[in-house]
């Protein structure tokens, strides 16, 4: 009980002494553990062999057998998920038949590549002017070209379908949240709880109710892309000024007049930003789901990676990235003015359209995509010999810096996390959990700890996590240098926030392929891919945070004589630390959801664990419960870094 | 004449247990800070009383803070008043249901805002017609209306324009045009001129001033400037802490304020343009000559300067024929000498 007392009684004492105490205390613990580990150590680490599984995952194998077996009996299934999965299988499968698989007894679609390239013309025409029609146009011919254009069609399909339910459900939510206090305090935490969750963790639950496939996929998409959809939507409605929607109400509008005349309009360019969001989440979805078998250029990427194919995963992932561009740019530029096209383009434009959509739907030739200008299998052999080369002659380039970070961060962590015994590491998180958090921290971190217990998958836990802070450690160090950079010099932010911005719209596979051709399959690959992934957010949200520091207290500090670099150490970044630690807690969520992803290139531990479950039916409930590892794991870092953030910027 | 509007007792509490602050006369009795303390609850407006003209008008004068947009909002609802009574043409608004409310906002009030409220995504026009369409009037018949009042306002050949493209003056004659269209018998002025520059308000107040002479609609103008007030109002209530501190006329707040805290406020009034004679006239004495000129008691003192400096003899005040009083040479050097 004293004992007790002293610790809660500690924050009041002189901070200096205090944190100087803490600091002590934090190397106490490490070398504790140092010590601990080098006598315990390989002892009750709870490994657990690549086949083997635990009651636990055999429990869940089980449910997984019996309601594949009641599937077709089970009224809850018979009438509802069933019924849920064949309209979103209608819908999809008819969209395909549209524009990606032969349908109708036809050979081909029922849209040929010249009308779906005339449409996408037209649409961006109409939209987001002549350059960006132009730019869709051929990037959509480009596809082609690389010999890709039925995936194409299919991601393109399942995307749109997806994107289509998610806006139905989504801009409604939205409006209701926007409207509505209570509806928003209801909404705002369970968006929270769906994008805080690594993306794919909810893959394998929903095969169990809706089987692997199309179905699943797209619901997996909707998932992940109606929050930005309902968020957008709800903030843009709320950031309507009062007395805008006061003016209305002052002479006489109803709630609908108001809504429908007022709230929408003003809303318009928002809510088109938010279709946006949710456009590029479901692309980047829409890639990963080829995980549990969604047709298209995700399917083709993770086959190449499967077998190591550079070449073919480089090809299709470039095709990713075209389809996310012209996306991007066209919803981008929808959103950013209003634009009236001609009369006589817009009516000529839709003769063309129509014209080529006839064409597309009559010929052979303007329905399949026939070219002698194949470019695609030039790519495929371009990108495999510059991979055989950078691996041949860039050894000490590549391999030096991944043997510097395997062996200098990597391994130390990674064996001293996952060859300790349990009891050991659990008691040391906890341990720091209290000193960043207090009782509650520690509270939340020994449940979580106890739950990757309970997965039976605590060495892999482990492993993964060495992987993750090691990821996000390197995150906040670009996130530094390159924050820093940009929030000081103004040019530097012009030339690199359009970068930032591109690659965050790309789909977390694509970044897999030239790390993969750089360094080979391996944890490494993985973690850099993690970090690449992840950096983008940080940078930016560093380089905001810098940015927004008072340029009086810079000044103040300059006129005082302060060099560039007291500047930023003594003023800059202790200012902007509300922005490092958001950035710190950003960084581990995207890194987190790339674990998965790292799976297939060699990351091994809970990616491989969930990649593995979704591939053979006997480590299914191992698969499960990895991805609920991964979940716990984000909890975990979550409240962490939030509740480190909460101490460190009062 | 009947009042237009009548105000009896209104209180607007914020916050919770709201209703019961306004039920207990021992709460209602607390200062604001006391209220807050004790219940956590905020008194917006209270215990307000007044009455309004037809074709007054009335402002409402006072700093940030002490209710006075509130109490307009309270007037037509657009905030919920907690307790009170405000009859609008006999009929107490508190009562009236939502379509009822609705109606009269269509018909009968309207108000023009301090941040314009404007909707970006349309046209001047489509701003001014849009509570013509809100009410169901056919395209046509709003189009002509809203020209006639872009007219009235001096807003004519901008009808085409989007609101950002004008200046906050003439974004501000849109809201007036907007709140002019449909005819209402009562206006309501938030604060309109508070964010614009001080050339362009004092346009707008000559404006406001026009309309009021040419349209003679009663207007409820709320303002934290006292120059305006004096300008503006037949008649000015002046709040504080969501109190009345006192109602009257320009010459009545500045010669006879109610308390301090008016008297500090109206006491850099260049009193010259405000005061009346009635305000500074003396009973006559017995070495009086009573056959100098004469003058009403309303004479602003600014325009009795040169009569009374002229004649040799003092000024007689007389109102039908019946002598109130006299003004001499030292009333009015008072009166100038006071400012300097």
């Amino acid at each position: 009980m004293a004992a007790v007392t002293a610790v809660t009684a500690a924050p009041q004492q002189p901070p200096r002494l205090f944190r100087h105490r803490k600091s002590l205390i934090f190397g106490g613990i490490v070398l504790a553990w140092l010590v601990l580990w080098v006598v315990l150590r390989d002892t009750w680490t709870l490994s657990l062999g690549a086949a083997d599984l635990t009651p636990l995952h055999r429990w869940i194998n089980d449910v997984n057998d019996a309601v594949g077996a009641s599937r077709n009996s089970n009224p809850v299934f018979l009438y509802f998920f069933n019924e849920i999965r064949l309209v979103i299988d209608e819908f999809v499968t008819f969209v395909q038949a549209l524009i990606a698989q032969p349908s109708f007894g036809r050979p081909v679609p029922v849209i040929g590549w010249l009308g779906v390239v005339a449409i996408a013309g037209f649409v961006s025409l109409a939209v987001a002017g002549w350059r960006i029609a132009l730019l869709a146009v051929a990037g959509f011919v480009f596809l082609g070209l690389q010999g890709l254009w039925q995936e194409s069609m299919d991601t393109l399909s399942l995307t749109l379908a997806a994107v289509v339910i998610s806006l139905l459900v989504g801009i409604p939510l939205g409006i209701w949240a926007g409207l509505s206090d209570r509806a928003n305090r209801v909404l705002t935490p369970v968006l929270d709880f769906m994008q805080t969750m690594p993306t794919f963790v909810y893959l394998a639950p929903l095969t169990l109710f809706f089987l692997i496939g199309p179905a699943s996929a797209t619901i997996a998409t909707l998932i992940y892309a109606a929050p930005p959809a309902i968020r957008i939507t709800a903030h843009a409605i709320r950031s309507v000024p009062r007395t805008t929607v006061e003016a209305s109400e002052s002479l006489g509008a109803t709630r609908n007049q108001t809504l429908v005349k007022v709230l929408l309009p003003s809303a318009r360019k928002t809510i088109v930003l938010g279709v946006n969001q949710t456009i590029m989440a479901a692309l980047a979805m829409v890639t990963i789901a080829a995980l549990i078998d969604a047709p298209g250029l995700g399917k083709t990427v993770v086959k190449a990676l499967q077998t190591l194919d550079v070449g073919t995963a480089f090809n299709a992932g470039l095709a990713i990235v075209v389809l996310a561009i012209v996306l991007d740019r066209v919803t981008t530029a929808a959103a950013s003015e209003r634009r009236t096209l001609p009369r006589w383009a817009l009516f000529g434009g839709a003769g063309v359209t129509a014209v080529c959509v006839y064409l597309s739907y009559t010929y052979l030739w303007a329905a399949e995509f026939q070219s002698d200008v194949e470019i695609g299998s030039s790519i495929n052999k371009g990108a495999t010999a510059v991979t055989e080369w950078a691996q041949d002659s860039l050894p000490v380039l590549t391999g030096g810096f991944k043997d510097f970070v395997t062996f200098a961060l990597i391994n130390p962590l990674q064996v001293l996390l996952a060859e300790s015994p349990w009891f050991l590491v659990a008691l040391v998180i906890t341990v720091l959990s209290f000193m960043i958090g207090g009782v509650r921290s520690a509270i939340v971190s020994a449940v979580c700890v106890a739950l990757l217990i309970a997965t039976g998958l605590w060495q892999d836990s482990m492993i993964t996590l060495a992987s993750t802070l090691v990821a996000t450690v390197l995150v906040m160090a670009l996130g530094i240098v390159v924050g820093v950079w940009m929030g000081r010099s103004r040019r530097a932010d012009r030339v690199i926030r359009p970068v930032l911005d591109a690659a965050q719209v790309m789909p977390a596979f694509v970044y897999l392929v030239p790390f993969l051709a750089l360094f080979s399959a391996s944890r490494f690959t993985a973690i850099i891919a993690a970090v690449v992934f992840a950096a983008p957010v940080a940078i930016k949200i560093i380089a905001d945070g810098i940015r927004a520091v008072s340029p009086a207290t810079v000044e103040a500090s300059t006129a005082l004589g302060s060099s560039s670099w007291q500047t930023i150490v003594k003023v800059q970044l202790p200012m902007a630390r509300g922005a490092l630690t958001l950035a710190a807690n950003q960084g581990l969520i995207y890194v987190l959801s790339m674990v998965v992803v790292g799976g297939l290139v060699g990351a091994g531990a809970l990616g491989y664990d969930v990649v593995a479950g979704f591939s053979q039916g006997q480590l299914y409930g191992k698969g499960l419960a990895a991805g609920l590892a991964i979940v716990v794991l984000g909890v975990m870092l979550d409240r962490l870094t939030q509740a480190a953030a909460k101490r460190w910027t009062n | 004449m009947d009042p237009v509007i009548s105000v009896r007792d209104l209180w607007k509490v914020f916050g919770p247990n709201a209703p019961r602050v306004a039920a207990s006369d021992e709460l209602k009795a607390l200062s604001r800070q006391e209220l807050m303390d004790r219940t956590g609850a905020v008194a917006a407006v209270r215990g307000v009383d007044f009455d309004v003209a037809p074709g007054e008008m009335f402002v409402v004068m006072g700093l940030s803070g002490s209710g006075k947009s509130t109490l307009v909002r309270c007037l037509t609802r657009l905030v919920e008043p907690t307790a009170g009574t405000i009859m609008f043409e006999g009929e107490n608004i508190l009562e009236a249901d939502a379509k009822r409310l609705r109606d009269l906002r269509r018909n009968k009030f309207s108000m023009v805002f301090q941040h314009f409220g404007l909707l970006p995504h349309r046209t001047v026009a489509d701003n001014v017609g849009y509570g013509l369409e809100i009410r169901g009037v056919p395209r046509v018949k709003r189009g002509e209306r809203s020209q006639e009042v872009i007219d009235l306002v001096g807003l004519a050949g901008y009808e085409k324009s989007y609101p950002d493209q004008l200046s906050g003056g003439m974004q501000q004659r849109v809201g007036l045009a907007r709140a002019l269209a449909g005819d209402p018998d009562v206006l309501f002025f938030d604060e309109p001129f508070s964010a614009l520059d001080p050339l362009i308000r004092r346009d707008m107040q000559s404006e406001v001033i026009r309309l009021h002479r040419e349209v003679g609609k009663t207007m409820v103008f709320i303002t934290h400037d006292l120059s305006e007030a004096l300008k503006l109002g037949d008649r000015i209530l002046i709040m504080r802490d969501g109190k009345v501190v006192q109602v009257g006329t320009g010459d009545e707040l500045v010669g006879a304020p109610a308390d301090d805290y008016v008297r500090d406020f109206v006491k850099d009034v260049p009193r010259s343009n405000v005061l009346t004679l009635k305000w500074i006239m003396r009973p006559p004495r017995p070495d009086d000559d009573l056959d100098g000129p004469e003058l009403a008691p309303e004479t602003v003192v600014r325009e009795a300067v040169r009569s009374v400096l002229g004649a040799d003899k003092p000024v007689k005040v007389v109102r039908d024929g019946e002598l109130l009083g006299v003004v001499a040479n030292e009333e009015i050097l008072g009166v100038v000498a006071g400012e300097a």
